[in-house]
């Protein structure tokens, strides 16, 4: 871990009886590329809206660099903004939506010049200063806007889901041009989206909210493969959520409909013997598996072919698991109604915070 | 193919309700000398001092007016928009009220309150008559300079274009000079010209409070010539059409977006 440059301390925001962020206390280190990753209304942007200045935390605070800029107005923050709508101001072209932050801040013109120039090389649009916003493609636009922001050289770049009014393909292009521009000026990011696939290829840590929350935070690795909560379990990737019985907390062992598996390492003992599980699809297959393997007598319920891989829903007792095999010539898939054998890893299984949902 | 025909028949009719009379007055307009087409009626109109002093007051009151309004509405609707969007309904309920109440209700109301032995005597002196009948102009195109104004900010994102004008280090006065204005500036012009089309031949206050307009110098000629008043019509008629041509023209160079490229 490195220095921390922006926390977000104890921050809560409610607006009149409706508490929409609460407690929230986050800390990003400098360069760091860290995404708001959760579903609509969980409040990733009211978190980021106050710590561009917009909304004001009804308590906690808001540091950045060591300053406390909490009661600080946005135009004070020295922070650069992208917008899902873009923002760019329809009156100027490209080289003067650029030059916008430097000309407020009274930069020479020579300095305004020079830094349009080297921004547009930047955003890969040399030619485009003399354009409108209405000339370009959406995807243009969005690489303007993040040339504007950063063309102030803020101290923390913000991006508000960026591309989410962008098609698929532009999407995933331009998540590998944000990611590398950022890496080249080593500045520190908050990204909110609520596209897993988006957080999990960009960020260096993922903070998961929920109901204004912080759910998880982490590397994408530890938020792909050991989610600690139902939420981030069910939010993040394909994953079967299983109801256990706990026979043994300190060795790992559980009883799913009636058969034995055990899980890579201890879990908290709890005064309910009733836990939740969680397996991903790809860390289970057909078949007996190694003698360390967890094993589970189950029922194929159907058989889904979904082109590189294949998706089969198997039943255990009252419960369904879902597991991916790839589509190979050689191995066909099992035919629903057949009773098969299949196996996982006991590190593979998560056991999740918190009593199971019924 | 006959729904076709119904409607050039429709549009043949409508032409004629609208053109008629007016090619009926023009042609009125030019008989002014016996037994020849003639412009002397205009020539007459144009070389009347009156009409000059009348036409030139009203020009400078119409401009003044289109200022305070720009002032007073800009900003409120701009505000409204960006942090008390509950309270639109309230303005927008305001704005309408010169539609329903008379012209002659409102400037008796002035007179009432604003006479020389009031609080404010406005009416104590010519000036200050003056400024009162140019209040009364703003307040009679309020509906006019508000929708304008209104329908110009919804056409972009005010909130957005504000935080992300503010994000960058801009101030209050930057962002409405710089952002906001230049992008509605096409729907202020509008209003403005609306305004002065209003104020240019409104008779009804500047006729109570006693002041020399194009209005009251229009019904005066009205009331005791024969040809100038048409050719006074006429004029009036292009002034009008005129304002709502460079309305046309000035739209063309408003400021372009993704959605409405053209």
């Amino acid at each position: 871990m490195g220095e921390t440059f922006l926390s977000i301390e104890n921050v809560t925001k409610s607006f009149a009886q409706t508490t929409v962020v609460r407690n929230v206390d986050i800390a990003i280190d400098k360069g760091e590329f860290v995404s708001f990753l959760g579903p609509s209304g969980c409040g990733k942007t009211t978190t980021l809206r106050m710590v561009a200045g917009f909304e004001n935390p009804t308590a906690g605070r808001i540091v950045i660099d060591g300053k406390d800029v909490t009661d600080l107005k946005p135009n004070q923050r020295n922070i650069g903004m992208v917008f899902q709508s873009y923002a760019l101001f329809p009156n100027m072209t490209v080289a003067q939506n650029i030059a916008f932050g430097l000309k407020v801040a009274g930069a020479s013109s020579a300095d305004i010049a020079a830094r349009v120039k080297e921004m547009l090389g930047i955003i890969k649009l040399p030619d485009h200063g003399g354009r409108y916003p209405f000339q370009l493609s959406g995807g243009q636009q969005q690489r303007v806007a993040l040339a504007r922001a950063l063309a102030v050289k803020p101290s923390v770049l913000l991006l508000d889901e960026p591309l989410s009014a962008l098609d698929a393909k532009i999407r995933i292009s331009l998540r590998a041009e944000i990611r590398a521009i950022q890496r080249e000026l080593g500045i520190t990011t908050i990204y909110v989206t609520h596209d897993q696939e988006e957080a999990l290829s960009m960020s260096d840590r993922i903070v998961v909210m929920n109901e204004g929350r912080v759910e998880q935070i982490g590397t994408p690795v530890e938020i792909y493969n050991q989610p600690r909560t139902r939420f981030v379990a069910s939010f993040v990737g394909t994953l079967t959520i299983l109801a256990a019985k706990a026979v043994d907390a300190a060795k790992g062992t559980m009883s799913l409909d009636g058969q034995k598996i055990r899980a890579g390492k201890p879990f908290p003992a709890s005064a309910s013997k009733n836990i939740s599980v969680a397996l991903r699809p790809e860390a289970i297959a057909l078949g007996k598996g190694d003698d360390n393997a967890n094993r589970l007598t189950v029922k194929v319920v159907n058989v889904n072919f979904l082109g590189s891989i294949v998706r089969v829903k198997v039943r255990s007792g009252a419960q369904d698991i879902s597991l991916d095999m790839f589509n190979q010539s050689t191995t066909a898939p099992p035919k629903v109604g057949e009773q098969v054998t299949v196996n996982f890893n006991p590190d593979d299984l998560v056991v999740l915070d918190g009593q199971p949902q019924a | 193919m006959r729904g076709k025909a119904w409607a050039w028949i429709t549009f043949a009719l409508g032409c004629t309700y609208f053109f008629v009379p007016l090619i009926g007055t023009i042609e009125f307009s030019m008989r002014m000398k016996r037994g020849e087409y003639s412009f002397e009626a205009y020539r007459v109109v144009f070389g009347d001092e009156r009409f000059q002093a009348t036409f030139g007051y009203s020009i400078l009151i119409a401009a003044l007016t289109i200022a305070v309004g720009i002032l007073i509405v800009v900003p409120t609707a701009y505000w409204i928009r960006l942090r008390l969007p509950n309270l639109r309904p309230v303005v927008e309920f305001i704005t309408l009220l010169p539609l329903i109440i008379p012209a002659i209700v409102i400037v008796f109301g002035y007179l009432r309150m604003y006479n020389s032995s009031s609080w404010i005597p406005f009416t104590a002196t010519r000036r200050g008559t003056d400024i009162l009948l140019m209040f009364g102009y703003v307040t009679l195109a309020l509906p006019y300079m508000y929708r304008a104004v209104d329908t110009g900010l919804r056409t972009i994102d005010v909130q957005t274009l504000t935080e992300a004008a503010q994000i960058l280090g801009a101030k209050w006065p930057t962002i409405i000079a710089r952002v906001i204005l230049p992008n509605v500036l096409i729907a202020v012009l509008s209003g403005a010209f609306l305004t002065f089309a209003i104020v240019i031949g409104e008779f009804t206050m500047a006729s109570l409070l006693d002041r020399p307009a194009f209005g009251p110098y229009l019904q005066n000629i009205g009331a005791n010539r024969a040809y100038e008043p048409a050719a006074l019509a006429i004029i009036a008629f292009f002034i009008t059409w005129g304002c709502m041509a460079v309305i046309q023209v000035l739209s063309r160079y408003a400021p372009k977006s993704a959605s409405r490229p053209n």
